[in-house]
């Protein structure tokens, strides 16, 4: 039995991972927004096998509810060992373009907020010597597109960030695991045309699932998305600059 | 152009909402739209009573968690976008059932209340609505109402078989069956005639919980409603075996150009079934996945039909004249070389259903496809509503496309009650149709 913290319970994609991890018998600590849609997940996991489920309200944006969040985590479930981080949002990048405060407050989300909470977590578990923190980043922080290159920049501040915590921790008995979904079927994407790249939440959610059983250090969700960022990646600016991506 | 995304499963007629919203938070009200909503499950129903052309659909999928369950009285509490399907794999390894379930798994609680669905064991156990406890109905006025047979019971009455007209059903709780495991002892015997398949339903229905029967929809003249009946218990645990993996269904690849269905396929291969075995019975164990879903086990088999798609027809005539009325339905079907090879002949019991609007009723049932080959396929569904209408029975909406206004209110003589409870912000393409001419 894992003691699991995730962050952002209510995304479609966390409650899909929480399913699996809920079948598997773990302990499970949520926390979102919304109590009312919280206790919904949390029965309902409840009812699906998880050992027992605690829930917790908190809005990601105040830094400083991190620590309180931590300390009732740990208290509830007695430990933690794997924490998933998966809230996030993805701002109108017109919007972003426009006014710098919009941009300043995805970024705040997106990456300024999940690096408070990261580093936190981060010396937990280091000082425990164990544990497994899992993060949702984006395929679009691989290369800043003009489609959601605010969105896209956050998510490459937190790979980043990411990347240099796992060489931190390398040897610390804690894992680090970058999460990169590529398009996922979510409220999140509701006004979106779902091309046949749109994965379903399901799909993404056991990925993470089986990524965190397998302690690996960066999963593409799905696979595909690995090859096509690459190629992304790859492309000459003169090329680029001439894509509608 | 037609929006296959949320067709119907008998892809008859052709649908565009103008609008698609997700229900994905059963505290919230129903998401506002412009146009009238209905609520869109899992789109398993054959006709139009789960589309909204021109309206807006409310997906009902995201509201998929359960609330509550007790493995020691089979007490289920969940959302309505709950699948079938996702209700046995929580409860069967608890040693629970469904307590009714229709032929197929991938039906969505809300659409199993909606359609007030039955199975093969009617005799026994009625509708699907006899074992909702309680239902939840959010209103577009943003009412929101508990349902049971005690509690806001006219509105239970017409939710239950109401078609998703009375509003939105968010959650439901369901009284399942004890089962001892996941398999079935099923009797399997040959039948020659009608007349054979209404004495052997007689006789099984007694001491069997599930009864039903595959009849030769191509046969004539003394051998018509032919078949094979099956009856089968739920196996107790003496001699059960572990519950298998479940590995993935094979999926019917595209649509075929033309019905695969057709005038050169049809008859050869009901004849071939029904003589597929040299012994004219016997008894086995089956997993009740097979069972109760053999055609689960191909995904998108409507696609067979062809872009036309098909046309299902269920109807029901009472017990008084019922050898008469069948013959006489499965003459004309027959003559018209129409027809499917799953025709199912099924004796309803005499156990009240629920819903002002429910299809089970006493009497003899008889479901079937018809691949749409137009205007004869419909001149054909018209002549066999007049045999039904003369013989009192009823059509059953979940799986109509076509019926007559008059046709439907003739079987439903509830409607004029039940339109009293109608949502005004609901609305749906079956609905509309039905009601067109009516006063």
């Amino acid at each position: 039995m894992r003691k699991i913290l995730i962050v952002g319970a209510t995304s479609a994609i966390a409650e899909q991972a929480a399913r699996r991890f809920a079948a598997d018998g773990d302990a499970l600590f949520l926390v979102g927004r919304r109590a009312d849609r919280l206790e919904a997940v949390a029965d309902d996991l409840k009812v699906r096998g998880a050992h027992t489920t605690g829930t917790h309200v908190m809005d990601a944006d105040d830094l400083a509810a991190h620590a309180p969040m931590l300390d009732a985590a740990e208290a509830a479930l007695g430990g933690l060992d794997t924490v998933l981080v998966a809230y996030g949002t993805l701002p109108d990048q017109a919007a972003c373009a426009a006014e710098p405060a919009t941009a300043v407050a995805a970024w705040h989300t997106n990456a300024v907020s999940q690096i408070a909470l990261l580093t936190d977590v981060a010396n937990r578990f280091e000082r425990q010597g164990h544990g497994l923190i899992a993060a949702i980043s984006s395929v679009a922080g691989d290369r800043g597109r003009a489609s959601n290159y605010v969105y896209g920049s956050a998510k490459a501040g937190l790979n980043a960030f990411l990347d240099g915590l796992r060489h931190r921790l390398f040897g610390s008995g804690v894992q680090v695991l970058t999460i990169r979904p590529g398009m996922v079927d979510t409220p999140m994407t509701a006004e979106f045309d779902k091309g046949p790249l749109f994965a379903s939440p399901e799909k993404v959610g056991g990925d993470i699932h089986k990524a965190i059983g397998k302690r690996r250090a960066v999963c593409y969700t799905p696979g595909f998305w690995w090859l096509i960022m690459t190629v992304i990646q790859s492309l000459p600016r003169a090329v680029f600059h001439r894509t509608q991506l | 152009m037609p929006d296959s995304a949320h067709a119907s499963w008998g892809r008859y007629p052709a649908s565009r909402p103008a609008a698609v919203t997700r229900a994905t938070d059963r505290h919230r009200a129903v998401p506002e739209a412009a146009t009238p909503v209905l609520a869109y499950g899992n789109g398993r129903s054959y006709g139009d009573s789960c589309l909204n052309n021109g309206g807006t659909l409310v997906e009902t999928r995201g509201l998929d968690r359960f609330i509550a369950f007790d493995p020691t009285t089979g007490v289920l509490d969940c959302e309505a976008g709950v699948l079938l399907a996702e209700i046995l794999a929580l409860a069967v390894p608890q040693g629970w059932f469904l307590p009714v379930t229709p032929g197929t798994q991938y039906v969505t609680v809300g659409g199993a209340i909606a359609n007030d669905v039955h199975g093969k064991n009617h005799h026994v156990a009625g509708t699907f609505g006899r074992h909702v406890h309680e239902l939840e109905l959010r209103r577009t006025d943003g009412d929101c109402l508990h349902c049971s047979r005690q509690l806001n019971a006219d509105w239970f009455a017409a939710t239950v078989g109401g078609l998703g007209l009375t509003g939105l059903v968010t959650r439901a709780r369901i009284g399942l069956r004890r089962i001892e495991g996941p398999y079935m002892d099923v009797d399997t015997r040959r039948f020659d005639d009608l007349d054979t398949f209404l004495k052997l339903s007689a006789a099984a229905d007694a001491d069997h919980e599930y009864t039903v029967a595959w009849t030769d929809c191509t046969a004539r003249g003394r051998a018509v409603g032919r078949g094979w009946f099956m009856q089968a218990n739920h196996k107790p645990a003496l001699g059960q075996k572990p519950d298998p993996r479940r590995r993935g269904a094979p999926a019917f690849p595209f649509t075929t150009p033309v019905s695969m269905i057709n005038r050169a396929t049809l008859r050869p291969l009901n004849t071939l079934y029904f003589h597929r075995r040299w012994r004219s019975a016997w008894r086995d164990t089956q997993h009740y996945q097979p069972y109760f879903y053999p055609l689960d086990g191909i995904r998108h088999w409507n696609r067979a039909y062809g872009p036309t798609g098909f046309l299902q027809y269920q109807c029901v005539v009472p017990h008084t004249d019922a050898r008469a009325s069948i013959t006489e339905l499965l003459e004309r079907i027959a003559a018209a070389g129409a027809g499917s090879f799953l025709s199912v002949l099924k004796v309803f019991g005499d156990v009240p259903s629920p819903g002002l609007m429910s299809f089970p009723r006493p009497g003899v049932t008889l479901a079937l496809d018809f691949p749409n080959r137009g205007r004869p396929t419909f001149e054909l569904l018209d002549a066999l509503d007049g045999v039904v209408m003369a013989a009192g029975g009823a059509v059953y909406p979940a799986k109509d496309a076509r019926m007559s206004g008059a046709a439907f209110r003739q079987y439903f003589p509830e409607w004029r009650r039940f339109s009293a409870y109608v949502d005004p912000g609901v609305s749906s393409s079956f609905w509309r149709r039905v009601m067109e001419e009516a006063q």
